[in-house]
């Protein structure tokens, strides 16, 4: 079991979650976020006086998936997120010791 | 302002006389219209929501979340405090004879509103035309709640709830009711008229050194800025050069808000910037059209040039920060309408509509210098820049007031009430006279708010103590002070 964390462009949900759901993955998280990388922020004017805004509005999106999924699941977050511009994102992917279903109880794959 | 004896009374005396086959006094019985009381009372409602929500959302805007609310409740706050003080004595102290400091303050003759019955009634700039004296009384208050309440866009997101307070009280009683009284306080038309007419009927030498004697005394019981001459038609100098340079000299005492120039400080709704800027410009119609106190075609050229002058400053303050910041901001666009409006104030029932725009323009284009440039060369933080639009505006407006009253470039020119007793008559003008007369008074505004508020200032940070500790300045005067959010989700 894996979970794919991906930070991608706020308007880029709705494909991503398109994507995934044509995948079988039926659950998702999202978490609005800001952050920086190569992406450089943009500058605000209020009467004058000069803001350098660094920290991007982003998306976290965190899926949790069986290990053998992770390939096509990457792939597709790439292929709905992607513009080409610069700030498109990534992805990150962690290993997952334990999964639990609160309802029923289910462990481990039965639980995602 | 003269109060005339009651209505009552004055036609109980008329009816006296016209039983003993005199018609007498009839004519001089004041009997306020019912259209000019009725746009009076508008417009004192209009001034109100300048106020409430107006200067409060626009101000509010501007400022971070963590301190939306100690905003509103400052501006809430100081217009109720002001209302209350202007009843007691604000009035009496701004618009009453003050026998031997009455160059610079009334007395105390109508405080707790003595004697300022239904009945009793208020000139205005018309020959025999009178407004109720509690329209006229209830008028100025809302111009007197509203300067101080300008003043906090200096010292915002900083300043002690408490200091502030007693800091207003302060300075409505030392500076703004004195200030108030030296612009605006005259005997009205009909007082000049009457006693210029005594003066014409006096038949023989001594008769007429005792009329005399009396229209100099009439021409004399005048604040000192109204005697020099000074134009003020609804608060240049009153309200925008004073409420402005108080603000700046509290933000040098008070300091810069912690993280100034470092943190960013970016407005937290524009959106409520923009509702309280445009109900200042709808309100601002009674502010200014309303100070002619009457409703007629100088109030009607007081509007027009409220609308025009506004719309002039908007578009230039807008075009000049597209041209030096490269975007056209709403920001911008809404500073200049208030640049305009305070710009015009001082103007409005005096310059035409063309020499309007002229003033428009160039107040957008000015206040913008001063709020981005000047301000960052000296690094003050006058956090909502009351000096760069309030002050550097106003002054704008008074000088240009001395220009564009002149009947060469579309404004009305001067008036005489005396010439012709009973007419207002046009005053000869010189444009480089009025000119100085307008800055002496300009001059005299700067000193007095400007010494008298720093010591104000200084006194009130000695004693209570004028900044909250660093420490609920970073939390956030909303819940330090006020123990309440603004949003909460």
């Amino acid at each position: 079991m894996k979970i794919v964390m991906a930070i991608i462009k706020p308007f880029k949900l709705e494909e991503v979650r398109d994507a995934l759901t044509s995948l079988g993955v039926h659950g998702l998280t999202v978490t609005e976020v800001k952050g920086y990388g190569r992406q450089k922020g943009h500058t605000e004017i209020y009467r004058g006086a000069e803001y350098a805004v660094s920290f991007l509005p982003k998306l976290k999106i965190e899926v949790a998936v069986a290990s053998d999924l992770v390939g096509k699941v990457i792939d597709a977050i790439t292929a709905a997120a992607k513009t080409g511009q610069i700030g498109d994102g990534k992805i990150f992917v962690f290993p997952i010791e334990q999964a639990v279903r609160i309802r029923t109880g289910e462990r481990d794959n039965d639980a995602l | 302002m003269t109060t005339s004896k009651s209505i009552q009374s004055v036609l109980g005396g008329a009816a006296l006389a016209a039983l003993a086959g005199t018609v007498a006094y009839a004519a001089d019985a004041p009997v306020p219209n019912k259209g000019d009381t009725a746009w009076m009372l508008i417009s004192t409602a209009l001034v109100l929501m300048m106020s409430v929500p107006g200067l409060a959302l626009f101000y509010g805007g501007l400022v971070r979340t963590k301190n939306m609310l100690s905003v509103l409740a400052q501006v809430f706050a100081i217009v109720s405090i002001v209302a209350i003080l202007w009843v007691a004595y604000g009035y009496s102290l701004a618009f009453t004879n003050g026998a031997g400091l009455n160059d610079f303050v009334g007395g105390f003759s109508k405080a707790f509103l003595i004697g300022v019955t239904p009945d009793a009634t208020a000139a205005t700039f018309s020959n025999g035309v009178y407004i109720p004296e509690l329209v006229y009384m209830a008028f100025q208050m809302t111009f007197a709640c509203i300067t101080p309440a300008l003043i906090i866009g200096s010292i915002v997101e900083r300043v002690k709830f408490s200091a502030l307070i007693v800091f207003i009280v302060l300075w409505v009683t030392v500076i703004y009711f004195p200030i108030a009284h030296m612009v605006w306080y005259w005997g009205g038309p009909d007082a000049i008229g009457n006693a210029a007419a005594a003066v014409a009927a006096a038949t023989d030498d001594a008769a007429k050194a005792t009329a005399q004697a009396a229209l100099d005394a009439v021409n004399a019981d005048a604040g000192l800025v109204y005697k020099w001459g000074a134009l003020d038609f609804a608060g240049g100098t009153v309200v925008h050069i004073n409420a402005g340079i108080a603000g700046m000299v509290g933000a040098l005492i008070i300091g810069k808000r912690t993280g100034y120039g470092k943190e960013l400080m970016a407005p937290h709704s524009l959106t409520m910037t923009m509702i309280g800027a445009s109900l200042l410009w709808v309100g601002w119609f009674g502010f200014n059209a309303g100070s002619n106190l009457e409703a007629n075609g100088t109030t009607a050229l007081a509007f027009v040039n409220t609308f025009v002058a506004t719309a002039a400053a908007a578009l230039s303050w807008l075009f000049v920060e597209w041209l030096a910041k490269g975007k056209p901001s709403l920001l911008g666009l809404v500073s200049g309408a208030v640049a305009g409006l305070v710009a015009i104030t001082p103007a409005s029932g005096y310059a035409g509509p063309m020499g309007s725009i002229v003033l428009g323009l160039l107040a957008g284009g000015v206040c913008f210098f001063f709020c981005s440039t000047v301000k960052n060369a000296f690094g003050y933080d006058d956090s909502l820049d009351v000096f760069g639009v309030h002050c550097v505006g106003g002054i704008l407006g008074a000088l240009g007031t001395g220009i564009l009253v002149s009947k060469g470039l579309g404004g009305v020119g001067l008036v005489d009430y005396s010439v012709t007793p009973g007419t207002a008559v046009e005053a000869p003008y010189d444009m480089v006279a009025q000119l100085i007369i307008q800055a002496k008074a300009v001059g005299l505004t700067l000193a007095w708010s400007g010494i008298g508020s720093a010591i104000l200032y200084k006194l009130v940070d000695l004693v209570i103590g004028l900044r909250v500790p660093v420490e609920q300045e970073r939390e956030g005067l909303d819940i330090a002070s006020h123990g309440e959010r603004a949003y909460n989700n």
